[in-house]
């Protein structure tokens, strides 16, 4: 089963944990209902779009409100530290968490326990986490966009709020970056970088790189990578291996974009609609340009 | 005659000579970022000569910022923070060199609206209407309670990321907000 951690952007939100679901444009955990906007809710609109498609169970949440703060990430973090160890989840994907450095080892050290291990996945703020913890290769993939690729390449930067301007200016070079972050061993096993072309790529190199169909006003929408993210997930949980999945997210992500027409004021649940259609073309095996 | 410098808040340049140095200079410690956001507007509005920093290695957990100031003036600038309800957690000179914050902004001209990115995070705005439509980047967790704040109002209506946001995507997007109404006013 696909395990997601984050945060809902409301201080009054509690902390819940439980399978999540759609109820018409809401997501739904226990008796709480989310709408769904750019972050958390994002990925898991768009993970459960594509657990219906494939027939997989919904995922299972860990959520808590925090607008910031960080102390609802800090319940959810001493939280998992405490129920993690009985647990059985295939994936975990962490998502918006605040960076917290040593919060972040206390869970590594839980699931450096847990047989089987799972494969994990860190997104936004806890991959910030893990990349300043040093512990970025024990993490089966990161997906950063470009500009959070020049952070990890950064072996300095403790945020990319410090991503030193040589490195910046570099952000049209994808590749020398990726080489750059495995270099300083600031990567996860596999990067999926989101960007004008996406790229999957290990310590050997690029893998796989998807650039169709071509949306420009993708890169404003907020959201468009916490639904790459959400869609890679649920792909890996399915028993794709991480070359299959990523290239299978990467295209449905940009198919799904492209059925929404997308201008720069699209918002991300426009695109979330089409997943289901998009998701299912691209593991058909239809060609898209 | 001017007598200005003789202003509380204005005397830096007279009291720190060579503040480009660092031996002069200390670091305030504060509990979040969002603690640091409020201490650098009191600070600059009462015109301290500071900085908002990232913190050296031996003192950094996260997400964090620290405000560089002139140590000379320490005491006064505690005084100032401590009216206000906002102690630091401690001061502390500086004794290597601090991170710089992103300075590098780049944009992306779509006609009618216009992306600017600072650091990860991106703002576009509509052009003709002045209606934020989209934020997009980061990872912490007030990135999408900020996006919830500001998209679908104006550049004047909307609430300052430095006045609701906490952490450093936070200041990065206040960063690319005040660019975006900096263009858009020019």
């Amino acid at each position: 089963m696909l395990c997601i951690a984050g945060t809902i952007p409301a201080d009054d939100f509690p902390l819940m944990e439980g399978e999540v679901e759609l109820r018409g444009e809401q997501l739904r955990i226990g008796s709480s209902f989310i709408a769904v906007n750019r972050g958390t809710p994002a990925l898991l609109a768009a993970a459960v779009k594509a657990a219906e498609t494939l027939g997989r169970p919904s995922p299972f949440a860990y959520l808590v409100g925090d607008t910031g703060t960080g102390k609802g990430s800090r319940r959810l973090y001493e939280h998992m530290t405490e129920v993690l160890p009985r647990s059985s989840f295939g994936t975990i994907a962490f998502h918006y968490l605040q960076p917290i450095i040593h919060w972040h080892n206390k869970i590594q050290a839980v699931l450096g326990k847990l047989t089987p291990r799972p494969r994990l996945i860190a997104d936004a703020g806890f991959m910030y986490a893990a990349k300043m913890s040093g512990a970025a290769s024990l993490y089966d993939l990161f997906t950063p966009d470009v500009g959070e690729l020049a952070f990890l390449a950064d072996e300095e930067a403790p945020h990319p709020f410090y991503t030193r301007g040589f490195i910046l200016h570099e952000d049209n070079h994808v590749p020398d970056l990726i080489v750059r972050a495995y270099k300083h061993r600031n990567a996860a096993r596999h990067l999926l970088v989101k960007g004008e072309k996406d790229y999957l790529a290990d310590e050997t190199g690029i893998l796989a790189t998807v650039e169709h169909p071509a949306e420009e006003a993708m890169e404003a929408i907020g959201g468009t990578g916490d639904t790459l993210t959400g869609l890679v997930s649920v792909l890996i949980d399915a028993g794709m291996n991480m070359r299959e999945a990523a290239v299978a997210a990467m295209r449905a992500n940009r198919l799904a974009g492209r059925y929404a027409q997308p201008t720069p004021a699209t918002q991300i649940a426009e695109i979330i609609r089409h997943i289901p259609r998009a998701l299912r073309q691209v593991l058909e095996g239809q060609v898209i340009r | 005659m001017d007598l200005s410098r003789f202003l509380k808040g204005n005397r830096t340049q007279d009291a720190a000579p060579g503040c480009d140095g660092q031996a002069d200079r200390g670091i305030l410690v504060f509990e979040n970022t969002s603690e640091v956001i409020q201490a650098e507007k009191l600070l600059k509005k009462n015109g301290w000569d500071i900085r908002v920093m990232g913190p050296p290695p031996e003192i950094r957990q996260g997400c964090d910022l620290v405000i560089e100031f002139p140590l000379i003036e320490e005491l006064q600038i505690l005084r100032s923070l401590e009216a206000e309800r906002l102690p630091p957690l401690r001061t502390v000179p500086v004794t290597s060199p601090l991170l710089q914050p992103v300075d590098i902004f780049q944009f992306k001209d779509y006609g009618r609206h216009l992306m600017v990115r600072a650091a990860n995070m991106k703002l576009t705005v509509d052009r003709e209407t002045g209606v934020i439509v989209n934020i997009s980047g980061g990872g912490c967790p007030d990135v999408p309670f900020l996006a919830a704040s500001m998209v679908g109002r104006t550049l004047a209506d909307a609430p300052s990321p430095r006045d609701i946001g906490h952490t450093l995507c936070g200041y990065a997007l206040q960063l690319a907000y005040e660019e975006v109404r900096r263009r858009c006013s020019a």
